[in-house]
């Protein structure tokens, strides 16, 4: 019972997200020419970048957190956050790729959208690269949260303004935000596709969440073989 | 943040460049040689938009350089010194400021060499100039704060690169877009609209620079 109070938001994730395969596949989708019905990638392929821009802005919180009062549990958790945010940043690329090569006829066309999704990975990458190169705990902790700040605010800007300054785009939803502006969405996609954005949200923070948790345990883990073998030589 | 000591910490850098002056002499022949190669590999012939596009990446290249000098050359015992003299904020104040200046400087040279080698495309320099200072101002608040991380770690050289180059981007887009409008002769008012972007890129990287740099520099 217990378990169920804490954790009813997971079930909740798994309930929408399972009607959100059977709706998403199943449903009547508006025909329209070329997209046909690679359309249904839409409940997919917009999920993971709304989840990863999600994980990515709660990163951005743990930061700020971690600067204002040096807790290292907010840095390994807007670590974990930036893990989860690449995760779904990787696949989110995929999906789209595969969708470009049904309805474009490539895989990669040069495109703002498309251009502003690797300039997230890179950035988080770097962010990777950056906690790697430092050994002290509190310097990469504070370095780190830094940056992650700076990063993310910049990247946003970026993914606000570019593409509404670009006067060409061949990505769906040239307004801006693809999909959530209304009148985009025919009515009887929107019934699936609301359910699937709050699936992939808590998708997402529960990834974040696990990844947390192994990150912890596996500090624990190196922190007690640490110990015990300044016994053993003591 | 006081404008004396942000003065004061701007005549020491000055003073500093002036001794050591192989430092932007090294920054020079950089920018010097970068182009010249450019024109031999190009061999002599070059298109409008590869002028355009050699001209910025350039510059960024130069300025990765330069501006991770900053903090790299301050020991970290002269360090504590300002520390105890000046605030976190007119320290990267002055920093921000002087590089902005340093790249502006380096800006024009590299746009005399360009002119020297490979002829002059411009046909309205006043929006390309205009358009070059906002970018150089913008290079130096963005960069200025990536240099400051990137000197405490190690392998200071590749971080620098792999942590400014997605943070300057959206902005090296937006004046690479500019500059081209510039070169085909457009007026201000078209360009207009992103020339206020890069403004506010280069505010909200400026107030960000603020904000975090007395974060890092608390050891």
């Amino acid at each position: 019972m217990k378990d169920i109070k804490h954790n009813w938001w997971k079930l909740l994730g798994i309930i929408l997200l399972v009607y959100v395969i059977i709706g998403g596949l199943l449903f009547e989708v508006p025909e329209m020419p070329v997209i046909r019905q690679s359309i249904r990638n839409i409940y997919f392929h917009v999920g993971m970048w709304f989840g990863m821009l999600f994980i990515l802005f709660a990163g951005m919180v743990f930061s700020i957190r971690y600067l204002l009062n040096n807790r290292p549990d907010d840095d390994m958790k807007a670590l974990a956050a930036v893990k989860t945010g690449l995760f779904f940043g990787v696949i989110g690329l995929v999906t789209g790729m595969i969708w470009a090569r049904f309805t474009w006829g490539s895989f990669w066309v040069n495109d703002p959208k498309l251009n502003g999704a690797v300039l997230g990975i890179l950035t988080y990458l770097a962010y990777i690269l950056l906690r790697a190169s430092v050994d002290e705990q509190d310097k990469r902790a504070r370095l780190a949260a830094v940056y992650n700040v700076f990063a993310f605010v910049l990247y946003f800007v970026f993914i606000m303004i570019l593409p509404r300054t670009a006067t060409a785009s061949i990505h769906p939803g040239i307004d801006g935000n693809p999909a959530l502006a209304t009148g985009d969405l025919a009515p009887e996609m929107q019934k699936v596709f609301y359910p699937a954005m709050a699936a992939w949200f808590i998708i997402a923070w529960w990834l974040f969440t696990l990844n947390f948790r192994s990150d912890r345990l596996h500090r624990k883990i190196t922190d007690y073989a640490d110990i015990t073998k300044e016994n053993d030589n003591g | 943040m006081s404008s004396n000591k942000v003065f004061a910490l701007l005549r020491k850098e000055f003073t500093l460049e002036w001794r050591q002056k192989f430092a932007i002499g090294g920054v020079l022949l950089y920018l010097v040689s970068a182009v010249f190669l450019a024109y031999l590999a190009f061999d002599g012939m070059i298109p409008l938009n590869t002028w355009n596009a050699l001209y910025w990446l350039i510059m960024l290249f130069a300025a990765m350089n330069a501006i991770l000098k900053s903090f790299i050359q301050e020991h970290d015992s002269r360090q504590m010194y300002y520390y105890s003299l000046v605030s976190a904020r007119d320290y990267i104040g002055a920093k921000i400021l002087y590089n902005a200046l340093l790249m502006i400087v380096l800006g024009l040279t590299g746009l005399v060499v360009f002119f020297a080698f490979m002829g002059n495309p411009l046909n309205s320099p006043w929006i390309f100039l205009a358009n070059m200072i906002f970018g150089m101002l913008g290079f130096a608040a963005v960069l200025t704060l990536v240099s400051a991380i990137a000197s405490r770690v190690r392998n200071s050289f590749t971080l620098m690169a792999v942590l400014g180059f997605p943070l300057v981007l959206p902005l090296l887009l937006l004046l690479i877009r500019v500059s081209a409008a510039s070169i085909k002769g457009a007026g201000f008012l078209s360009v207009a609209p992103d020339l206020l972007i890069i403004a506010l890129l280069v505010l909200i990287s400026l107030v960000l620079s603020m904000l975090l740099f007395p974060y890092i520099w608390r050891e």
